[in-house]
């Protein structure tokens, strides 16, 4: 009988673990919610979506978040132009053409990349990547989008190969026997075979980079120079939306406006990365069968 | 050698040259922090707090929070991961429940991490009034990391053959036995690799300690897990950014003793998966 009991409590934890997982979720949406209803209540949705403004402690204030939105896309796109070839090639490279021994050294050194801490990154771009682009590209900043862009390139380079490589691998052998027994060469068969088939896996790869490049924050704040205005150039210091809210939270006072438009920053931050990552998750399904 | 040879040799060295673009800058990051970093740290470093406005002295009290939330991050984030896990995998029937849990789990592992901080900050510093504290920025640090290992556990409990579980099932045994004794054993290397692995990332990150627990300044150790500490990374930050004339031999030292941690872990990690592979029992 105790028995019993005690597998009833075990069980309920279980099925309350599966559900706190849920409501963690709910909670975060509904915490960024609720603090951002409370800047719309004060200041319409539509000058905070629109706005090209982000003056949070003039007079009047403006909660404009184009300027930011702005800075993220340029970073990212900076980011991903960089990223998504070379990534795919090296995940190309790793899966079909490196020798057993040399497959194995290249995946640990990209497991090497994937553990060092953002931090670290952002501090070796302003102690030398912004002062180095400074000089060779004559900037009047290294702190710009640019510095950004590669540094984030390079922390996305992870994802997108090691997701790559795995839906390269996955290919099944059959396709490649097939194409070998016709008579196509190695590469071939990498190019007309294998990278169509493992196409869904390599563009859930590519989103999942993407998404990772818009949440980091540390990097974003440390070495894109902090300047919430509307970026001309990625050659200019900017500021995307996950810096701004790192470095303004700790001087806002706690139910002012700028304290809940820092929440409706996260709130956008929340609904970008929710549809990215949901769309990639489909594709890896698909990838699967 | 025919046209089709000699286009696969010039895209064969075109992938290889890119994939230096890659390695080349790897070790070059790795070089770059161990040859700045390590003639800065010395014993006084490691052990001593900083003084003179952090210019000087060491980072003993940073040390010492990171491996506090990384211990506090564990006693939250494994058993929950875990027990998750187990729900998905044994229990879970293919209902609207189980996908709302599973689609939930993507949605965690991307939401950004300042995201995780602003939630830790209203939730638990706010709401549940722990105030800026070791407990606060554990919880935040967890739950960022239970997608890294709902999916590591999951993938362990699937790779656990069928029949394991139908056996003793047919023995008499209840689900939970089977699960306790027949399964859970078997998925404990690849548990312990996914906890590790999610707890050096939670090691490295700022983000979602910034507004939860992260002190500035605070030479003295916590005494409890109300109090806010120091931690590695925010130090690394601010020293690097927010205080003037710092000699930047101390800001590589303290990215080289960041990276140094996250490393043991990540080794830790690979040896469990490397001595538990060769003793794979079926």
């Amino acid at each position: 009988m105790t028995r019993k009991i005690s597998e009833h409590i075990i069980e309920f934890c279980i099925k309350l673990s599966g559900l706190l997982v849920i409501i963690f979720v709910f909670l975060i949406f509904l915490f960024l919610l609720k603090d951002s209803l409370s800047l719309f209540g004060v200041y319409p949705i539509g000058q905070f979506l629109f706005g090209r403004n982000w003056l949070p402690i003039s007079e009047p204030p403006g909660f404009g978040i184009i300027p930011l939105l702005l800075g993220s896309v340029y970073v990212t796109i900076g980011a991903i132009v960089i990223c998504v070839p070379v990534g795919i090639a090296s995940a190309m490279f790793i899966a079909d053409v490196a020798p057993r021994p040399l497959k194995y050294i290249l995946k640990s050194l990209v497991e090497i990349l994937a553990s060092i801490p953002s931090v670290v990154l952002g501090f070796i771009g302003i102690i030398w990547l912004g002062p180095f682009l400074r000089n060779t590209l004559h900037l009047t900043t290294g702190m710009c989008g640019l510095t950004g862009s590669l540094l984030l390139a390079f922390m996305a380079l992870p994802t997108i190969i090691s997701i790559s490589e795995d839906a390269l691998v996955s290919v099944p052998k059959t396709y490649k026997e097939a194409a070998y027994g016709l008579g196509a060469t190695r590469w071939q068969t990498l190019w007309r075979i294998s990278l169509p088939a493992a196409c869904s896996g390599i563009i859930a790869a590519v989103m999942l980079g993407i998404g990772r490049v818009i949440g980091e924050t540390m990097v974003a704040m440390m070495v894109t120079g902090n300047a919430p205005v509307v970026p001309k150039s990625i050659l200019l210091p900017l500021r995307t939306l996950t810096a701004t809210i790192a470095g303004e939270m700790g001087e806002t006072v706690g139910g002012s406006e700028h304290y809940f438009a820092l929440f409706a920053v996260g709130l956008v931050l929340f609904i970008i990365t929710f549809i990215i990552n949901f769309v990639a998750d489909s594709y890896l399904r698909r990838a699967r069968k | 050698m025919n046209a089709a040879r000699v286009r696969q040799k010039v895209a064969f060295s075109i992938l290889a040259v890119v994939t230096l673009f890659v390695v080349v800058p790897i070790l070059m990051t790795v070089f770059y922090i161990i040859r700045n970093g390590v003639g800065a740290v010395n014993w006084e470093f490691i052990t001593q707090p900083p003084r003179n406005g952090m210019r000087e002295g060491g980072i003993f009290p940073a040390i010492v929070g990171t491996i506090v939330l990384v211990i506090g991050t564990m006693l939250f984030s494994l058993p929950l991961g875990v027990l998750s896990a187990i729900y998905l995998v044994e229990y879970a029937r293919d209902n609207f429940f189980t996908r709302l849990i599973k689609l939930s789990v993507v949605n965690l592992s991307g939401i950004p991490s300042i995201v995780y901080g602003l939630f830790g900050f209203t939730m638990f510093v706010l709401l549940l009034r722990l105030g800026t504290s070791i407990i606060a920025g554990s919880l935040t640090l967890a739950i960022m990391s239970l997608p890294v290992i709902i999916t590591a556990t999951k993938e362990a409990l699937e790779t656990v053959p069928a029949s394991f579980r139908e056996i003793s099932l047919s023995l008499g045994a209840t689900k939970w036995q089977t699960v306790r004794h027949c399964v859970l054993p078997y998925a404990i290397p690849g548990i312990l690799t996914g906890t590790v692995l999610s707890l050096s990332r939670a090691a490295g990150e700022t983000a979602p300690i910034l507004f939860t627990v992260a002190a500035f300044y605070l030479p003295r150790l916590p005494r409890s897990v109300f109090d806010q500490v120091m931690a590695l990374p925010y130090h690394l930050y601010t020293i690097s950014t927010q205080v003037p004339n710092i000699p930047t031999e101390l800001s590589f030292a303290t990215g080289f003793v960041l990276v140094a941690l996250v490393f043991v872990l990540n080794l830790v990690s690979i040896i469990f998966r490397a001595h538990f592979r060769k003793k794979k029992l079926w």
